[in-house]
């Protein structure tokens, strides 16, 4: 019986420590393992014993990429568990918050980690030699996105200004100004970003993925909704447990979801478009029929179409959100602690975030819960390469590897994140 | 748009022992016309756009190493960085890959140093090593040495 293994030991263009090993037997897949192996880093013990209130500034720091989906999650689930409803003005400026982080992740992955998989060189370095002007492109867009998170936020990167019940401080209007002034350059940008990538060519590869994402009744999903599912899901946060399992895996030290009594599926951006195309803003729904979309899009390898479409949904919903935009009468509601539990999902760039707390009656955490995207895909990116390998096999390893690197990236996964992640070992005969 | 001429960034974590080492080199730096100091987590696009438009640029970051204290003085603006030296930083996109990105779009000031620090321990939490802590006053100094050339050049 003839064996061989591809193994990639560490991944590359993908935040956080993972392997990949592929075990080949007589011309067969055998078995893939996504090897995460970035130690785990126990955030949820972190916060017992901690205030309810310091959870959006501790929880921020599981991500430098997706910091703003981490407090929000956390934040909406201390309102849940208080009671508390954040509407009027406050609620379009946490909205305006998503919009900045979604541009500067999409931003960075399309340009940076993605496009060179397409365009045939192993690094954006190798890649910039050749496209200066796109590769100059993804790094203004991105730099909106930070400037975003910057003015909301409080600072770029793990921002500070979030507080359950709303902000430390709002914007005036007239700081808005020179942020629409960019934003304006940004939407053209990201038009021109989806032209790009719906330029490159795509594999023939199609799965039948059970999408999960969140879904609001008028609102392409930032921070509100059901989560729901293309084969019939559809429950609040609070029911989040009762249908998702997380399964301990000896090769990852990243937990691995399932829906409970079906098995694998998928979050993130091919999740949230096919769920909720009609929510798009007319314009990314044009630019998505003209880059060749449909209203569903079940091919991971046009990820990238669909976060560059993402990525001008944001620009313009900011633009949209900050003409809008009325300075609200005060930063923050008051908040009391009291003792419960709170729920709640938001979509990070990578997709469907679930946090769950548990609070004594000073407001204590007694016990927290933080399901990450990646965690969540890591089975549908094992079931992606068992489906496509075969097709694959007459490729030499090198190909044959980047390929498998390159199924991985289409999920942008997170892997410091999920470690709750890459090498690629894979073994042939 | 960058302000000052010279740019001296400071890269490191404060929170993980030698890691801190950048940073801390840079806190020791007195401030002079023309040039601009800052502190930065070694994430490649922030060091790029911190790049843009100088005259000359000092980056001071640890390494890893075998000897903790060594310090090397390297010429990025003349060749690529060695590979290994530093660690990975968010989605493999650290110093050297800044560094690299900024040269490949012709954004690499034309002075361009780093500094790299050899480090003992990049343990979260835990203190700076004696090796590295003795290391800093004269790397302080050799910045500074730098910084007056290329402030007379500029």
């Amino acid at each position: 019986m003839a064996v061989k293994k591809i193994k990639v030991d560490y991944l590359a263009r993908v935040e956080g420590e993972g392997a990949l090993h592929v075990t080949l037997r007589d011309g067969a897949v055998r078995d893939v393992e996504l090897r995460i192996f970035e130690p785990p880093r126990f955030f949820e013990a972190f916060l017992r014993g901690r205030a309810f209130g310091e959870a959006p500034d501790i929880t921020a720091r599981i991500c430098g990429i997706c910091p703003v989906a981490y407090q929000m999650s956390a934040v909406h689930a201390m309102e849940d568990a208080l009671g508390v409803a954040v509407d009027g003005p406050l609620r379009p400026l946490r909205r305006l918050l998503y919009c900045g982080e979604w541009i500067e992740s999409h931003g960075l992955h399309i340009y940076l980690l993605h496009a060179p998989d397409f365009l045939g060189y192993e690094s954006a370095i190798a890649m910039a030699r050749d496209h200066q002007a796109e590769v100059e492109r993804g790094l203004q867009l991105k730099k909106v996105g930070n400037e975003i998170v910057q003015l909301v936020g409080g600072r770029e990167i793990h921002p500070i200004n979030v507080r359950v019940g709303g902000f430390y401080r709002t914007p005036a209007r007239r700081e808005l100004a020179p942020l629409a002034e960019r934003l304006k350059w940004a939407r053209d940008a990201a038009l021109e970003t989806v032209r790009w990538v719906a330029g490159f060519e795509f594999p023939d590869c199609e799965r039948d993925y059970e999408f999960v994402a969140l879904r609001h009744p008028d609102e392409y999903p930032f921070n509100e909704g059901r989560v729901v599912s293309s084969k019939g899901l559809d429950i609040g946060a609070r029911d989040y447990d009762a249908n998702f399992e997380e399964r301990h895996v000896a090769h990852s030290t990243a937990l691995q979801s399932v829906i409970r009594g079906r098995g694998a599926y998928l979050v993130g951006p091919l999740a949230r478009y096919s769920l909720n195309f009609e929510r798009l803003s007319p314009l990314a729904q044009e630019a998505a029929r003209a880059a060749g979309l449909g209203e569903t899009c079940a091919n991971p390898y046009k990820s990238i179409v669909v976060r560059a479409i993402e990525t001008l949904y944001a620009c313009d919903e900011a633009l949209r959100l900050i003409e809008a935009y009325r300075e609200p009468e005060r930063p923050a509601l008051p908040v009391e602690p009291r003792a419960g539990s709170g729920y709640a999902c938001t979509e990070a760039p990578r997709g469907l975030l679930y946090h769950r707390y548990a609070l004594d009656a000073q407001g204590t955490i007694t016990d927290a819960k933080i399901v990450p995207p990646t965690s969540q895909n890591q089975t549908s990116i094992e079931d992606d390469l068992r489906a496509f390998l075969p097709d694959w096999l007459g490729l030499d390893d090198e190909a044959l590897r980047w390929r498998c690197e390159q199924t991985i990236r289409n999920y942008d996964p997170c892997i410091s994140c999920s470690c709750h992640f890459l090498r690629l070992e894979l073994e042939r005969g | 748009m960058a302000s000052a001429p010279v740019v001296v960034i400071g890269v490191g974590n404060t929170m993980r022992a030698d890691d801190a080492a950048g940073v801390l080199a840079v806190r020791r730096l007195a401030p002079r016309p023309g040039v601009e100091i800052r502190e930065q987590s070694g994430e490649a696009t922030a060091l790029l756009e911190a790049l843009r438009g100088r005259a000359a640029a000092l980056v001071v970051d640890a390494a890893l190493g075998a000897e903790p204290g060594r310090l090397h003085r390297l010429d990025a603006a003349a060749r690529p960085l060695p590979q290994g030296l530093f660690g990975v930083s968010s989605h493999g996109f650290g110093v050297a890959e800044g560094i690299e990105l900024a040269r490949a779009l012709g954004a690499l000031p034309p002075v361009c140093v780093v500094y790299a620090l050899e480090g003992d321990c990049f343990d979260t939490g835990a203190p700076l090593s004696d090796a590295v802590a003795r290391a800093l006053p004269r790397l302080a100094e050799d910045i500074t040495k730098d910084i007056e050339k290329c402030t007379k050049r500029t």
